[in-house]
């Protein structure tokens, strides 16, 4: 176990490095007048060097990669370059609060609810419940998140009116419940995605398991179908949930731009899209390692949860 | 797991008796006539399929629109509408002038969906078949050589998954500007490590079979191997490949769109028509946005429908 722990971290570290170095080349390498662009078109040259001086943005490129290196490793990444004077830290913190809210509202919604659709699916297999699951799913699931994002904006919003169409004008004072109605909007157009995604793979998990020697066993002594699935199935057929829940961290935290837009919610996504059109590049470059490094602890988490799930996954995980 | 070394062993010079063996290895060992019979069988499953049928012809709809969209449209794209009595018509719901209502700019809703279609059924299944063709390639070294080559482009891939599509996306186009090849350029580019991933697992399930082997002893050359006796029986999977994908840069190239990275935001395309509209929902003004998220929802539901029942068929 401390062996697979041991691995998993250290090719963690390689990944985010190569990361990093894309990032970088991106963001450096390339030709891009940065200084002008923040400066705006109609700036005095002086001013446009001024600016180059000061973010040292012609240092030589290994300079500039060490110095990335070092606020890596120090977890310091310095000042915004479009808001002078404030750190990136500092606004990079309320965006991950923000996107951490909707994310565990969305999954505490989905996680439930598919994985019970799942297993329903599952026990009735080729039934038309099934089906019905199964092609709700695939529908649900295939629709991009901002497309589900307006039409449940349009439905839920603005025509019946029960939730705030938007997420930006919570009242200052505002409770805990009021604020959680807020987020429903959003957090169930992610639901509306996930869902059907969650419910699948939950299904392929639980065939497999039903139709299992031990699951038989259960029944034939005399188990309730209630007690099958609780002693026997739901561990087992779980794991691919855990994987997949694990693998889609990075793409809640990160890759909801579309739909926080739609809602104008200020989380990750949406400051990591001001930082690249501004162009922000130390905010760009952390919001970004931000997110692969969500990436890397959910899936390194959903890893561990599934080795305690399987002893023999527990096992096998060294080699692996 | 040094597989080079076997690759060294020069052919038989006697080329008509090798000739029939490598035909009937190729073939995977069965007759002909069976495979015609299984490939019959899998076409016939896959017509019967519902959902293949609806997927299709949604799907047809849209490449319809997209080739001849005038034929469908009551108005030009950018054209305004204006009603009998000579009224010019602007942000009015939808009638039986304006289907789909009129948008801010008085253009007919309907229309511009209809001309919307072009742009992602051309932008979506180029960058597709671009990934997989590169995905195929990079797969096919992965898995058959496996070692350092395997290695060094897992760890690359690892780390660009490890970041949403969307956001690597944003940032490359930041940089590269929008231009419709560069929009194209970097999905595939997004693209190629998941394909890569599955079709390196399909070779290396390949690679442990007979036929694999005995190519090798025969002689043959890694190039050969590789495209003339793996490449044929992984077809399949880079079929069911190239469909889910097209489903993905439908998904990734309408919400680039979305946010403003599209080669002309005035082109009707349902994305960037969203993107102009979407804030008018507050105030009821559904029509301009609604109906292009439909279209596009409608277009991906299509392509994962086939996707899915080609799985499904080819698999059985």
């Amino acid at each position: 176990m401390a062996r697979f722990l041991v691995r998993r971290l250290l090719l963690s570290i390689i990944t985010l490095f190569i990361l990093l170095v894309v990032v970088f080349a991106l963001t450096r390498v390339f030709p891009q007048d940065v200084a002008k662009q923040l400066a705006g078109p109609f700036a005095p040259q002086q001013r446009v060097d001024d600016l180059n001086e000061k973010l040292g943005l012609l240092d030589p490129v290994s300079t500039q990669f060490g110095r990335l290196v070092g606020d890596v490793v120090t977890l310091d990444f310095g000042e915004s370059y479009s808001q002078p004077g404030v750190k990136v830290v500092d606004l990079i913190r309320p965006a991950l609060w923000n996107s951490a809210k909707l994310v565990m509202l969305a999954l505490l919604i989905t996680l439930p609810l598919s994985i019970l659709g799942g297993i329903m699916a599952a026990r009735r297999k080729d039934t038309r419940l099934d089906r019905a699951i199964v092609s709700l799913g695939l529908a649900s699931a295939s629709i991009p998140d901002f497309v589900s994002g307006v039409i449940l904006q349009l439905l839920i919003g603005v025509k019946l009116g029960w939730l705030p169409a938007t997420s930006s004008s919570v009242p200052a004072d505002a409770g805990f419940f009021t604020s959680l109605r807020f987020i429903l909007l959003p957090a169930l157009a992610i639901v509306l995605v996930y869902f059907g995604y969650i419910a699948r793979i939950t299904r392929a998990g639980a065939i497999g398991v039903f139709d299992s020697d031990y699951a038989r066993t259960a029944y034939m002594k005399g188990l309730s179908p209630w007690e099958v699935i609780k002693k026997h199935v739901l561990r087992n057929a779980l794991q691919p949930t855990v994987a997949v829940t694990g693998t889609q961290m990075g793409y809640l935290f990160g890759g909801l731009v579309g739909l926080e837009r739609v809602f104008n919610y200020p989380g990750l996504g949406n400051l990591i899209l001001r930082a690249a059109l501004a162009p922000d590049l130390p905010l760009l470059q952390t919001g970004v390692l931000t997110v692969a490094v969500i990436f890397m602890l959910a899936t390194l988490s959903s890893d561990l949860l599934i080795a305690w799930m399987n002893p023999r996954a527990r096992l096998a995980g060294g080699e692996n | 797991m040094a597989l080079t070394g076997e690759n060294e062993i020069t052919p038989d010079p006697v080329e008509p008796v090798v000739l029939p063996t490598v035909a009937a290895v190729v073939d995977g060992g069965a007759p002909a006539q069976d495979r015609k019979s299984v490939k019959a069988e899998q076409r016939r499953q896959l017509v019967r399929d519902p959902s293949f049928i609806i997927g299709a012809l949604v799907l047809l709809f849209w490449i319809l629109c997209a080739l001849l969209p005038a034929l469908l449209a009551n108005y030009g794209p950018d054209e305004a509408v204006v009603t009998a009595d000579g009224q010019f018509l602007a942000r009015s719901g939808p009638d039986g002038t304006a289907w789909f209502g009129t948008d801010s700019a008085g253009r007919d809703v309907y229309s511009r969906v209809i001309y919307g279609a072009r742009n992602v059924l051309t932008v979506a299944p180029i960058a597709a078949a671009a990934a997989v063709a590169a995905g195929a390639i990079l797969g096919l070294l992965m898995g058959f050589f496996r070692g350092w080559v395997d290695e060094l482009i897992s760890r690359i891939s690892e780390a660009v998954l490890s970041l949403p599509v969307i956001l690597l996306a944003i940032l490359v186009l930041v940089v590269f500007g929008t231009s419709k090849l560069v929009i194209i350029l970097t999905v595939a580019a997004l693209f190629t490590p998941v394909v890569a991933r599955t079709v390196r697992s399909a070779v290396l399930s390949e690679a442990q079979l007979d036929y694999v082997t005995s190519a090798k002893l025969r002689g043959e050359s890694s190039w050969f191997i590789m495209t003339r006796e793996i490449l044929p029986n992984i077809t399949n999977v880079l079929v069911v490949e190239f469909t889910v994908r097209v489903g993905y840069a439908i998904f990734t190239v309408a919400t680039l769109a979305f946010l403003g990275f599209t080669s002309d935001a005035t082109a009707p395309d349902w994305g960037n028509d969203i993107a102009s509209t979407y804030t008018l929902i507050n105030a009821n003004q559904w029509w301009p946005t609604i109906f292009p998220a439909l279209a596009i929802a409608s277009l991906v539901i299509a392509v994962n429908l086939i996707a899915d029942s080609l799985d499904k068929a080819l698999k059985s």
